[in-house]
């Protein structure tokens, strides 16, 4: 392995991960398989976020928005319109880039603690409009999905999206598309020229970048990750609530994304695992599990203050991508 | 081919900062390949004249006219991909960055432009060499940018703006902070700078003017002084008494 070059390394380790979640969809036992499943999809809305607060530095507090814009465009059209899953899964995405282009626009004349506020109001609108149109919606109740309506169909035959072994291995496709998405993003011009406007803006609008196009850019391509993460969650798990628009779906991957890693590709994944089996973990142990989440965080962030993946990247593998 | 209209118009060029005009009704001309110095007590309004013309500030009133273009409203970096380019007065590297990749930044965008495609990540590693090369940074080009001494992180600064490959740079303050040694060889590299393009330059360091300029404009009070070849300008009276005597 030492002889390899940094990017063979690093793509060599991408692969490997994949490998490794396929492997897992046999070898692991139903419950942990069904919770990985939905770690993956997470996931996925991790590194949507990633790329807005990880590599471009903007940190917004709105990011449920976008998930929830993906889960109630498949949702709502499966639900209502009683459309397959394809042309749902679309609308979904359509719906959280649309919508990323919208809030982009406007948010981004702020910065810092402006931006912060700015968004967190529009995904506060976001989630009350959930709520308006319970009629709809059902709001925090929410709606379940036929299963009968959960299957996508392929010229060759269709796949049973309930079935835990697909639901499984559809999300794993999603995770390392993703991965393979960001993992180029981080090595080409543009994702080299995000990281540059979060160290310095104020330069890079000097060597003759518009930074307000690339954050713009950076904001949407985040939007349309987090809603496939979300139309993927309503499509594979059957579920859309009022739920995954509040506060708390903006803050959680935030969290994940700062235990696991900003800016590291493989940090979102490491976070939202971490988070799912801290939490599982503790909550079967005592009922006060928040205060045992809470000591282990305090924890990562004493030892690992970049994150799980960018503090090794720092110490010990500095090509990490 | 010997310029017919100057690079750089300024006309009647104004901006106030509350009731402050920090420029106040400038008027300035630069032929190409001149290598021009602007100096001036603190506070004359050098920075923010600079600024207007490189479009980090907007004018309250007046025109940029840069190669025969009206470019008062453009934003910044539309500018700079006009051959305008600026280096701060507070260096202002990506710290984080290694030195290459700082320069890689400055040539990344210039390649874009260029739009040449293909072999970019070869282009980018010849491009920016090169302009490290000019400041006498390649053997740091593996060094994160933070660690480089201020003097380094200077020549860095001047080396991006060479990888945009400006018709004008503007450098401010340029030595300030510098060692006399430094500013010996930061002379040199002007002076070859000059060779290739117009340069704006604020100084305070008059024997650095003084070996560089071509000709000097004097700003007091957001308003030009006095302007002309360097001996004019130690002859002035006005300037003396305003500036260089005290």
């Amino acid at each position: 392995m030492t002889r390899l070059s940094p990017s063979a390394k690093s793509i060599a380790l991408h692969v490997g991960v994949v490998l490794l979640l396929l492997a897992l969809n046999v070898l692991l036992p139903e419950y942990h398989r069904g919770v990985l499943a939905r770690v993956l999809v997470l996931a996925v809305f991790a590194m949507g976020y990633n790329l807005a607060f990880g590599y471009t530095g903007l940190l917004s507090l709105g990011h449920a928005m976008f998930f929830a814009a993906g889960l109630y465009g498949a949702g709502l059209t499966v639900y209502h319109l009683e459309w397959s899953v394809w042309p749902a899964f679309a609308t979904g995405l359509v719906a959280g880039t649309a919508l990323a282009l919208v809030v982009g626009f406007l948010a981004l004349r702020t910065t810092g603690v402006a931006f912060m506020i700015v968004t967190l109001m529009f995904a506060q609108v976001f989630y009350l409009t959930t709520l308006y149109f319970t009629t709809y919606t059902r709001g925090e109740e929410g709606l379940v999905l036929p299963q009968a309506a959960r299957v996508l169909a392929f010229p060759g035959g269709v796949l049973n999206l309930s079935d835990p072994s697909t639901r499984y291995l559809v999300a794993l496709a999603l995770f390392a598309l993703v991965l393979a998405v960001t993992l180029f993003l981080a090595r080409a011009p543009f994702g080299r020229s995000l990281v540059a406007i979060r160290e310095n803006e104020e330069r890079m609008r000097m060597l003759g970048y518009d930074v307000f196009a690339n954050k713009l850019a950076s904001v949407v391509l985040s939007g349309l990750v987090c809603a496939a993460a979300g139309a993927a969650y309503a499509v594979l798990f059957g579920y859309v609530g009022s739920g995954f628009a509040a506060i708390q779906y903006s803050i959680l991957p935030l969290l994940w994304v700062l235990v696991g890693g900003a800016a590291t590709t493989l940090g979102p994944l490491i976070g939202t695992l971490f988070m799912f089996y801290v939490i599982d973990t503790a909550s079967s142990y005592t009922t006060a599990h928040l205060l045992v989440v809470g000591l282990v965080l305090i924890g990562v962030i004493l030892f690992f203050p970049k994150g799980i993946a960018g503090t090794v990247r720092e110490r010990w593998l500095p090509w990490l991508p | 081919m010997a310029a017919v209209s100057p690079l750089l118009v300024t006309r009647d060029l104004c901006r106030a900062f509350g009731g402050l005009r920090a420029v106040d009704g400038v008027d300035f001309s630069l032929p190409e390949g001149e290598t021009h110095a602007i100096i001036g007590p603190n506070g004359a309004g050098k920075t923010t004249f600079v600024s207007l013309i490189c479009g980090r500030i907007t004018p309250t009133s007046g025109s940029v006219v840069f190669d025969g273009r009206e470019v008062s409203r453009m934003p910044a970096h539309r500018r700079v991909r006009a051959g305008i380019a600026y280096t701060f007065q507070i260096t202002s590297v990506f710290a984080n960055l290694t030195a290459f990749d700082n320069v890689a930044l400055a040539v990344q965008r210039q390649l874009i432009d260029a739009r040449a495609g293909g072999r970019t990540a070869h282009a980018l590693a010849e491009h920016g060499m090169e302009a490290l090369d000019k400041v006498g940074l390649a053997g740091h080009a593996d060094k994160i940018a933070g660690n480089l001494s201020y003097g380094h992180q200077r020549l860095l600064e001047v080396a991006m703006g060479l990888a945009l490959k400006p018709r004008l740079l503007i450098l401010d303050e340029p030595t300030q902070g510098l060692s006399d040694g430094e500013i010996d060889n930061f002379i040199g590299l002007v002076r070859q700078i000059g060779e290739e393009a117009t340069v704006l330059l604020i100084e305070h360091n008059m024997d650095v003017v003084m070996a560089l300029a071509e000709r000097i404009t004097v700003m007091e009070q957001g308003r030009i002084l006095a302007q002309g070849a360097p001996a004019e300008i130690r002859a002035n009276e006005a300037v003396q008494q305003a500036y260089l005597g005290g």
